[in-house]
């Protein structure tokens, strides 16, 4: 399991769009909130809405955080759109007891064989969620949920302030899609 | 109140800064990785949260013009580039300097086109090397916003009055999202007096500024302008001093990591330096007596300093993010073998260059430029300089 006392790196795999790097800004803001240490960023360069796109976290509860190069050998890998599997290796350079997190409706036995992963697994279907909670289907705030429940990387109280911040009146529902995400998401070793 | 760390992004602290300083105008012109920076200000102005003119120019040459102009009114001025930006202002840069016109400008550090890169290194630093401008070089986001803060400090010092140009490395500074304390303003704006600019313009009491300098004034005007660019070097530190007694932060023109008594020593500017102090930790651990020293005032440049630092060394290895092509080894290695010339004692200077076009280098990386380092200074190499990890 992923030792949330050590240095955590966790990479996130969305669409242009999709908030990938709000969701990595957040969760950055949430550690350093609680007194971690904690950094956020996008891979770096031109984006495009719809394109794969990176972003990336690092959250190390003991001290500051000296390298900022990008995360090639991540602790977790996010997935924010299923649709991503199919074209990446969404498991690339993952750490040996790393784990994943997938935004999928596939049962687990049938994302393991049809894309070899291996490690262990939390799975949610957060695009109902986003649809029904939020009305649209972006489910960066919602895979907040699924990361926090997955991993206790910080606590979901945490995550609420820096939500608030971040949108406004829109706030409340995102919070309630982090918080369903968070109970309906199922983990396995 | 305890100010407490707040997770943002260093170039929306670095808007921070500037309104905390209290900025009377803005002239900028969006340049990515830069763009977050002036971004910001932009917002702030239009919200009403701060009272400053935000000149939205077509250019960065018309950012710096419009910057000559508010700064010669007497007006606190900032603005932020990048890369090509820099080099558009480039003509300008020189006319600030000489005018001896306060501006504070951050430039988020990218390299130059072609093949055409938005991403970081120290090229555009560099080509500005001469423009007389006070530079320094930052690691982190703290460091940032501690130094513009200083920078506004040390431009606006009667002794001083020249335009300072803070670098921060784009993207791997300035797009991350890290823990930065921002100062109370109450504390900033002790810390930052009042601006008055001895001779603005005004049309009451007219002044003729960057004038005819015909030959035989314009070496003397050239003289009077190296001499204080000289002479600023102890403002710096003196503002250093003094932030570090109020903020209990503390920099100076040359830092040492574990580098006392070091066989071998690393030399870097910028962000890449965390990481490479994280190297020396693993090769200390291995036992081997090697140190890291940070050049952080690029101009002027600390020569007593740094002979202090370095000279007692067997090698130093200086890691350069920028090439001067067909010239004799990295831009700031030439300037450390210069100021080490002819000294009794000194290191054996061996220049590798690194880290281009934003190409990360990583704990194991820096590992590798030591050894490769050492091995340079102790067999020689066929070439001048070489590019960590360049495939030919």
């Amino acid at each position: 399991m992923v030792d949330i006392n050590q240095l955590v790196e966790i990479r996130w795999h969305g669409r242009g769009g999709q908030g990938a790097v709000t969701s990595a800004e957040l969760l950055a803001r949430a550690a350093i909130d609680e007194g971690k240490y904690a950094q956020a960023f996008p891979s770096f360069g031109p984006e495009r809405r719809g394109a794969p796109v990176l972003s990336f976290v690092r959250v190390d509860s003991q001290q500051p955080i000296r390298t900022r190069a990008g995360i090639q050998e991540p602790d977790v890998v996010v997935v924010l759109d299923t649709t991503l599997l199919a074209i990446t290796k969404i498991t690339a350079g993952l750490k040996a007891d790393g784990m994943v997190v997938i935004n999928t409706r596939k049962p687990v036995k049938e994302l393991r064989q049809e894309f070899g992963i291996n490690c262990p697994l939390a799975t949610v279907d957060a695009t109902t969620i986003a649809r029904e909670v939020l009305g649209i289907p972006i489910t960066n705030t919602t895979m907040l949920g699924a990361l926090v429940k997955a991993t206790g990387i910080v606590k979901l109280e945490s995550l609420e302030e820096p939500l608030k911040q971040r949108f406004g009146r829109l706030a409340e529902r995102n919070i309630a899609a982090m918080k369903k995400a968070y109970q309906e998401t199922s983990v396995k070793e | 109140m305890m100010a407490k760390r707040v997770g943002m992004e260093v170039s929306v602290a670095i808007g921070e800064a500037a309104k905390m300083a209290n900025v009377d105008v803005v002239a900028a012109y969006p340049i990515t990785p830069q763009t977050h920076i002036v971004e910001h200000l932009a917002e702030l102005v239009a919200d009403g949260e701060l009272d400053a003119e935000y000149i939205p120019v077509e250019s960065e040459h018309s950012a710096m013009s419009a910057c000559l102009g508010s700064s010669a009114a007497g007006a606190r001025t900032f603005t932020a580039t990048a890369g090509q930006g820099l080099e558009l202002m480039h003509e300008v840069l020189y006319v600030a300097s000489s005018m001896r016109l306060p501006i504070v400008m951050t430039v988020a550090n990218r390299a130059l086109s072609a093949p055409l890169s938005v991403w970081g290194d120290h090229s555009d630093a560099m080509a500005v090397r001469d423009t007389g401008w006070i530079q320094l070089f930052t690691e982190n986001g703290q460091e940032v916003v501690d130094n513009v803060l200083c920078a506004f400090r040390i431009a606006e010092d009667q002794r001083v009055l020249l335009p300072v140009m803070v670098h921060l490395d784009g993207f791997h500074l300035s797009h991350m999202i890290e823990p930065i304390l921002l100062p109370e303003v109450e504390a900033v704006k002790r810390f930052i007096p009042p601006l008055k600019y001895p001779f603005p313009l005004d049309p009451l009491k007219p002044v003729s500024m960057g004038d005819f300098g015909p030959p035989f004034i314009y070496s003397e005007a050239k003289w009077a302008q190296e001499v204080k660019l000289r002479e600023a070097k102890d403002v710096v530190v003196e503002c250093w001093q003094e932030f570090g007694k109020q903020f209990q932060r503390h920099y100076s023109p040359v830092e040492e990591y574990r580098s006392e008594g070091a066989d071998v020593l690393l030399l870097t500017m910028g962000s890449y330096s965390e990481t490479a102090a994280a190297a020396i930790d693993k090769v200390r651990a291995e036992g081997k007596n090697i140190g890291l020293v940070r050049l952080r005032l690029w101009r002027p440049f600390p020569f007593a300093e740094l002979r202090q630092k370095v000279s007692q060394a067997r090698v130093l290895i200086v890691l350069d993010r920028a090439l001067s092509i067909g010239g004799p080894v990295g831009p700031v290695c030439s300037e450390i073998r210069s100021a080490l010339y002819g000294q009794a004692k000194q290191p054996k200077v061996v220049s590798i260059v690194g880290g281009l076009g934003g190409r990360d280098i990583s704990v194991a990386g820096f590992e590798a430029i030591i050894s490769r380092g050492i091995k340079v200074a102790e067999k020689g190499s066929r070439n001048e300089f070489e590019i960590f990890g360049v495939r030919e």
